[in-house]
């Protein structure tokens, strides 16, 4: 799939070249390389070694469960894993960096290249595109600092100092904001299937440097700037956006672009110069002598592999073999809670195709009225599988179906029994049915005639007297069959 | 190779050392003294030689996912000029 997106300068079109670095906090109790734990919201300062301050003499020792979760992210994207890889100090001094360097991996990364196909059109899921990935890298993040408590001081909190990130560094392969936006999206949703992320952008579990730069289609890439710390999709968008148009308008008068980095302002939409190439940071960077290389055997890679579970892509592609359209199958794909649960109701032997619009077209609707969660307790797949099955025995419709969940979630119970104690069952009695349908055609002599000389539309009629007669509880379809039969004689 | 004295700026502004020009102009030929000195290794013939990664031949131990550290605020703060609440309280940083 090739995008469209192009920029409309006064002296032509310009297209978007997009890379991104996503930097994911990797799930694990404890730090990369300390033994102090991760749990978001503690108290300042209360989760720090001597390790993590960076104390003189004390040594880290990596994490085992870190670099197994990258190994497994990397095997998720079809990466290239090094078995041999090593850490490196990146130096800079900054307040909320005790160390004054980050351990990082420059030279030699855990998990080379890889990929991962997206969809920028939710409307068309199989309008794919693949974005190349270049690499996966393990370093540790820094401390938070606040600026707000205080006039002239600045507060430096280390609970974050060490925690384990996998950056996540993607090709220039993007030509648009929906390209890249597809790209987070699906990226968070494989990081969540293979539990190596939580994917909390809020808590800032994943966060993108977003690398942008505009050329005339065809032409080699421009120059590039970086937008760093973008903590959603819809800002991730929304650097690109401008940022395109910035440069588009900056060459247009003139001006060269500057290789710099940027930081985004969410509450006007803009981005701004936070420093460029001249006073950029110099690393300097070199291995780190605290620490040995990486080696992993064959068995550690295997239990690894094992461990991963069905990721996005093969779900999606089982859920379309079962008869399930494009569209839902990627809806209920996205989120693993929400596939998790559709794999409970198919378990229950639910048709597939039936089950996905009950999920995706039908369901939300009544949650949604009733302000109740997906994740509510109540919603169980058991019980939607018992309605579904109601509905596919005939005893009642689809209709009713909507009535039945209604009632049981306000009343609890089954929904089997909601059925019985309020007389909902219809019946596909083809006996009772027909006896009804020969009263209703023998009292209306007239409208048959009419009928069988053409007036067609009094077929709606005929059903409407038959399921009046029948008090509702005719299941439809039966009453649809034996009227054409009859009508047709 | 040597460095000059816009270099030894450079670097103590890196380190975020504080340098008269006094200071940076006796410190130039200190510094390229040692870098002669360790220039030294370059007559060393090493075609052929892999780049060293470890001196010690061994593979590296991990540690397993446990939570055996922390909860020690008060030692980690006792260094500090300057805590406030329960964090290092420094001169204000803002990019």
């Amino acid at each position: 799939m090739v995008s469209d997106y192009r920029i409309q300068g006064e002296q032509g079109e310009y297209e978007v070249v997009i890379g991104l670095e996503v930097h994911a906090q990797v799930v694990s109790k404890a730090k990369l390389f300390s033994g102090a734990a991760t749990a978001f919201g503690a108290e300042p300062n209360t989760q720090v070694s001597l390790v993590d301050a960076a104390m003189p003499g004390m040594l880290p020792v990596p994490n085992r469960e870190c670099i197994r979760q990258a190994v497994r992210t990397g095997m998720a994207i079809e990466a290239k894993i090094n078995k041999w890889s090593r850490f490196d100090r990146k130096n800079y001094f900054y307040a909320d960096l005790p160390q004054g360097y980050q351990i990082s991996q420059l030279y030699h990364p855990l998990v080379g290249e890889g990929e991962i196909t997206v969809s920028p059109d939710e409307k068309n899921p199989d309008k794919t595109k693949t974005i190349g990935v270049e690499r996966i890298h393990v370093e540790q993040d820094a401390g938070k600092l606040m600026h707000d408590q205080h006039p002239t001081k600045s507060y430096v909190d280390l609970n974050r100092s060490g925690v384990a990130l996998m950056e996540i560094v993607s090709k220039p392969d993007m030509r648009s904001p929906a390209e890249a936006g597809a790209y987070i999206r699906k990226l968070r949703s494989i990081l969540r299937y293979v539990g190596s992320c939580d994917g909390n952008m809020e808590e800032g579990s994943m966060r993108a440097d977003v690398n942008v730069s505009v050329r005339k289609p065809g032409e080699e890439f421009g120059t590039r700037t970086e937008t760093k710390n973008v903590n959603s999709v819809r800002f991730v968008m929304q650097v690109i956006e401008y940022e395109a148009q910035r440069q588009v308008e900056a060459i247009e008068n003139g001006e060269a672009i500057v290789q710099e980095t940027r930081l985004f302002d969410p509450n006007t939409g803009t981005t701004r110069t936070l420093r460029s190439k001249e006073d950029a940071h110099d690393y300097r960077y070199f291995p780190d002598p605290d620490l040995l290389p990486l080696e992993l055997d064959d068995a550690f890679l295997e239990e690894c592999r094992a461990s991963l579970p069905e990721l996005p892509d093969a779900k999606l592609k089982r859920y379309e073999d079962l008869g399930i359209s494009a569209y839902n199958a990627a809806v209920l794909t996205a989120e693993v809670e929400t596939a998790a649960w559709f794999d409970r109701l198919l378990a229950t032997g639910a048709e597939a195709k039936d089950a996905s619009n009950w999920v995706n077209s039908v369901l939300p609707g009544i949650l949604n009225a009733k302000d109740v969660d997906f994740a509510d307790p109540r919603n169980t797949p058991e019980a939607s599988a018992e309605i579904l099955a109601m509905v596919a025995k005939g005893e009642i419709s689809k209709g009713q179906a909507k009535e039945v969940f209604d009632l049981y979630l306000d009343e609890g119970g089954s929904p089997a029994d909601i059925v019985e104690k309020k007389g909902m069952k219809q019946t596909s009695d083809t006996g009772a049915i027909e006896a009804k349908v020969d009263e209703v055609l023998a009292a209306n002599a007239d409208k048959v005639a009419e009928f069988k000389a053409g007036k067609e539309a009094l077929f709606g009629f005929f059903v409407g007297q038959t399921m009046k007669a029948m008090q509702g509880k005719a299941n439809p379809q039966v009453v649809n069959e034996i009227l054409k039969a009859k009508l047709s004689s | 190779m040597s460095v000059t004295l816009d270099d030894v700026r450079h670097i103590a502004n890196l380190a975020r050392i504080a340098m008269s020009d006094e200071e940076a102009a006796k410190l130039l030929p200190e510094l390229n003294n040692i870098l002669g000195w360790v220039e030294q290794l370059g007559e060393v013939d090493t075609d052929g030689v892999e780049p060293l990664a470890t001196v010690v031949d061994m593979a590296m131990r991990l540690r397993e996912d446990e939570v055996t550290d922390g909860n020690c605020r008060d030692a980690v703060l006792s260094n500090a000029p300057d805590a406030e609440h329960g964090f290092f309280a420094v001169p204000k940083v803002i990019e």
